[in-house]
């Protein structure tokens, strides 16, 4: 820490602020996160604050922002208990959130099942439990959605009341979606235009929808535009803020809900507005420091810019806690070639030994969970006590230990002299993270942890008028989305450039939910001769992340203990490959060898997990003779919008380069990664017998 | 009637603003987010240059509606010098002056069709209405993103 401390006093003298950024995690507490943003906003006065919430729900926030004013997920769990039609949007809910998936399944099989709308390349889980069942083409979501959005508008079934008493926009789209008639859309994104129209059909006639929106949306082209138009949807039939009407924008990681509320993701604490000088006035006082300390030229920068800043030398300490991005980022040659620079001074805070930690120049060794306390919120704003079970294992700390501890030998002041950071136990931030909190969105005034330490979770806002918390945001359509109230004033959903203050006042001046259109754009990697397929990447119930964890978990391993690579039936045929073969997928970037599993997969797409780097290997941190990272073959590019990079459309070329000979593929053969033809395997569990 | 003379001005800005777009793009091709949005914004200002050679017609002017790029061969010796100075904190500070180019040649555009827009108006042609009214929207956009990115960079380029 005495080092970590000295460079970042080198470097704020030599170059100021900006030399340094910060780029945490979805996974630490709330108490964690919240004394990272006032370390780094308030006390090293950087704008280069980001987590890998980027890579996986930034999207999600940006989403709720452009339609609703502020980040905040309008439904709860409960909804799917009330619904009688379940629309998943690019979210393979067994694989990624299995406990909702439970709580769906009870439904499917209880007396008054829903009806399922599923939109996947993949078979899935969930596509298989679908009353319809949409595999569009990579990056073409938006068309997608405007195709479903043309046949609600062109059967009725908008309720056009309620969108005259609370939204703004709605010619627009109207106008817009006009011209995506189901057999434009069909040509573009390949689905039948039968098929388009039962699922409009679907949620059209819907009594009560709940949608939820996941990586298929965020990580693919256009990924903003098409998570809005599932916002516009609930606006179009005025189903929101009521029981089984929810709108889920999902999450990837446990507490990536907290990263965005305190303002540790490239947001500011309590969803305030960086454009906003009244909100980052009271910012300010809340932090007891001056305004114009306080970054807010700009919005934060996010993790891809912040990348480019090292690339080019001008960020120079990079402190990274709880994320692995020489596996996690896309283009890893490029990552690692920036990553491993010699000037570059690389912190890297962890549970475990990771590729990045192997990059770094001082290691700082962290508590898992449940050597710590802290709190929690889930995706629908449940928060949740996790008390301290067992010490953590030799120098480990909490992070919130750590961050401390920084922040006194840093002598990190507010603006009378006094710490900055005048908390030292979890309950101590929790406690001005609620004060922090007052009077915004996600207000969290009447918890404390006596309260939390009840029967169960509670969903915020949680004020001394709600003291049970809050079910459902928008009951009555009524928004927080008011010019003075709002968290963003919104984007340019094609360029990403950042609207006005005016512009917003003259747009939404009442402040209701913004029904913003979008024009469909082809994605900027499409397959040619040399790279015809299309890849995605993706998870499988069995790993989380990189494995840092879940690869020391001995059942987890040996349920998926090597990559594999999917292709469909009609590309086996074409390709000449078989169930087991060693293939070669490769596109621009580089190349990875992985077995194949012959499953459900749409004809034209390839798919790769993205779980594995490099730790477990004689390597370490880089590949061998062969690339293992799925990452070896993305692309350096992001939504403009929620500046989330684009994992699912890169162009890739896939070969055989052995046989199988009996060596069977180590895909799971359960959930979407299942062999297509269930003669050829036995099924029923993962990896290899 | 003046039209066609600014209608012809129009389209040679719309030409140079296109490729100083892809010019720059490629320039600043180690900043994806440069790369990106200007070769798509200069799609945008293409599609502007055939509907204007189009319209252009019915005003006395024969304009090229798909005129050449700059050579490839200097494109992609520009992307390659790119990519090897990609590693300095210089190049920000080049970026921003380039971005300062493009925003005051969107802002010319802009104008441009500001007075098509009024001079349609005057002389009551819808058809002429329509294109300067879709078409000024699309370019205030480019001027608004050459800005933000400008306020963007400028915090980080100028003070290292």
């Amino acid at each position: 820490m005495e080092l970590v401390v000295r460079r970042m006093r080198e470097l704020l003298d030599e170059q100021g602020p900006s030399a340094v950024g910060f780029y945490t995690t979805g996974q630490l507490s709330l108490e964690e996160y919240y004394t990272l943003a006032i370390v780094a906003h308030g006390g090293i006065r950087t704008n280069h604050v980001d987590g890998n919430t980027r890579l996986c729900t930034a999207t999600a926030a940006e989403a709720l922002k452009e339609s609703f004013g502020c980040d905040g997920q309008p439904g709860s769990y409960t909804d799917v208990d009330h619904a009688d039609v379940n629309a998943l949007f690019g979210h393979n809910v067994a694989e990624t959130q299995t406990v909702l998936w439970m709580r769906m399944l009870d439904r499917l099989a209880g007396d008054d099942p829903p009806a399922v709308l599923c939109v996947d390349p993949r078979q899935t889980p969930v596509a298989r439990a679908a009353t319809v069942h949409l595999a569009p083409r990579p990056g073409t979501n938006v068309a997608l959605m405007n195709g479903i959005l043309h046949e609600v508008v062109a059967s009725g079934h908008v309720d056009e009341d309620w969108v005259q008493a609370h939204t703004v926009g709605y010619e627009d789209l109207e106008k817009l979606v006009a011209r995506y008639s189901p057999e434009v859309v069909s040509a573009i994104c390949d689905v039948p235009a039968d098929d388009i129209r039962a699922a409009a059909r679907l949620v059209g006639e819907a009594e009560a929808l709940v949608s939820t929106v996941l990586q298929g949306f965020y990580q693919s082209h256009q990924a903003t535009a098409a998570a809005v138009q599932v916002n516009n949807l609930h606006l179009l039939r005025g189903m929101i803020g009521r029981p089984g009407c929810g709108i889920l924008q999902m999450n990837g990681q446990p507490t990536a809900q907290n990263t965005r509320e305190c303002g540790a993701d490239g947001d500011m604490a309590g969803f305030r507005n960086w454009n906003n000088p009244s909100h980052v006035a009271e910012l300010a006082r809340h932090w007891n420091v001056e305004p114009k300390q306080i970054p807010h030229a700009t919005p934060p920068t996010h993790a891809m810019q912040m990348m480019r800043y090292v690339e080019d030398g001008s960020i120079r300490l990079l402190w990274v806690s709880g994320t692995n991005p020489a596996v996690s980022m896309p283009e890893l040659a490029r990552m690692r070639s920036i990553l491993a620079q010699d000037r570059l001074f690389l912190v890297v805070q962890d549970i475990f030994p990771t590729e990045t930690t192997q990059l770094a120049d001082v290691v700082l060794p962290a508590a898992a969970w449940g050597e710590k306390t802290g709190t929690f919120t889930n995706a629908d704003r449940t928060v949740h006590l996790s008390e301290k079970a067992v010490d953590p294992p030799g120098e480990a700390r909490p992070d919130l230990e750590i961050f401390v501890d920084f922040a006194r030998r840093m002598r990190l002041q507010d603006k009378d002299g006094e710490p900055l950071v005048k908390w030292s136990s979890p309950e101590e931030a929790f406690d001005a993270w609620r004060e922090c909190s007052r009077g915004r969105l996600c207000d969290y005034s009447a918890l404390s942890y006596e309260k939390l330490r009840g029967d169960s979770g509670i969903q915020w806002p949680c004020t001394d008028e709600s003291p049970e918390g809050t079910e459902r945001l928008y009951a009555g359509g009524v928004f927080c989305a008011s010019p003075d109230d709002c968290e963003s004033y919104g984007r340019d959903l094609e360029t990403g450039a950042p609207l006005e203050e005016q512009e917003y006042r003259a747009l939404n001046p009442e402040g209701r939910a913004v029904i913003k259109a979008a024009d469909y754009r082809p994605a900027h990697e499409l397959p040619d001769v040399d790279h015809p397929l299309q890849l995605i990447t993706g998870r499988t119930v069995y790993h989380f992340h990189t494995r840092t964890r879940t690869a020391r978990a001995p059942e987890l391993q040996s349920a998926a203990p090597e990559v594999w690579v999917e292709v469909s039936a009609h590309d086996a045929s074409t390709y000449g490959l078989d169930e087991g073969d060693l293939a070669e997928v490769r596109t621009p970037r580089g190349e990875v060898q992985a077995r194949v599993r012959v499953s459900g997969i749409r004809p034209g797409v390839v798919f790769l997990p993205f779980h594995y780097g490099y730790w477990d290997t004689p390597e370490g941190w880089r590949p061998g003779d062969h690339g293992r990272a799925a990452n070896e073959l993305t692309l350096t590019d992001w939504d403009p919008a929620s500046k989330q990079p684009i994992f699912k459309t890169a162009a890739c070329a896939v070969r055989k380069v052995a046989a199988a000979e009996g060596i069977p593929s180590p895909a799971p053969t359960t959930a979407a990664s299942g062999p297509v033809s269930e003669s050829a395997i036995p099924t029923g569990r993962g990896g290899i017998r | 009637m003046k039209i066609g003379v600014v209608l012809r001005d129009l389209h040679h800005d719309e030409v140079e603003l296109a490729r100083a777009l892809l010019r720059m793009a490629d320039k600043h091709r180690a900043d994806h987010e440069f790369f990106h949005l200007g070769h798509d914004l200069a799609a945008w200002s293409m599609r502007h240059v055939r509907e204007i050679a189009a319209m252009a017609v019915r005003f006395g002017e024969q304009l090229d509606p798909e005129p050449a790029d700059s050579a490839p061969v200097v494109d992609s010796a520009r992307r390659w010098l790119s990519e090897r100075g990609g590693r300095s904190a210089e190049v920000e500070l080049v970026m921003v002056r380039d971005l300062r180019e493009l925003y005051l040649r969107a802002s010319s555009v802009l104008t441009d069709w500001e007075m098509i827009g009024q001079a349609a108006q005057a002389i009551v042609d819808d058809e002429l209405l329509e294109l300067a009214q879709r078409c000024q929207a699309e370019t205030k956009r480019q001027a608004t993103w050459a800005n933000s990115k400008i306020k963007e960079s400028s915090t980080q380029a100028l003070v290292v």
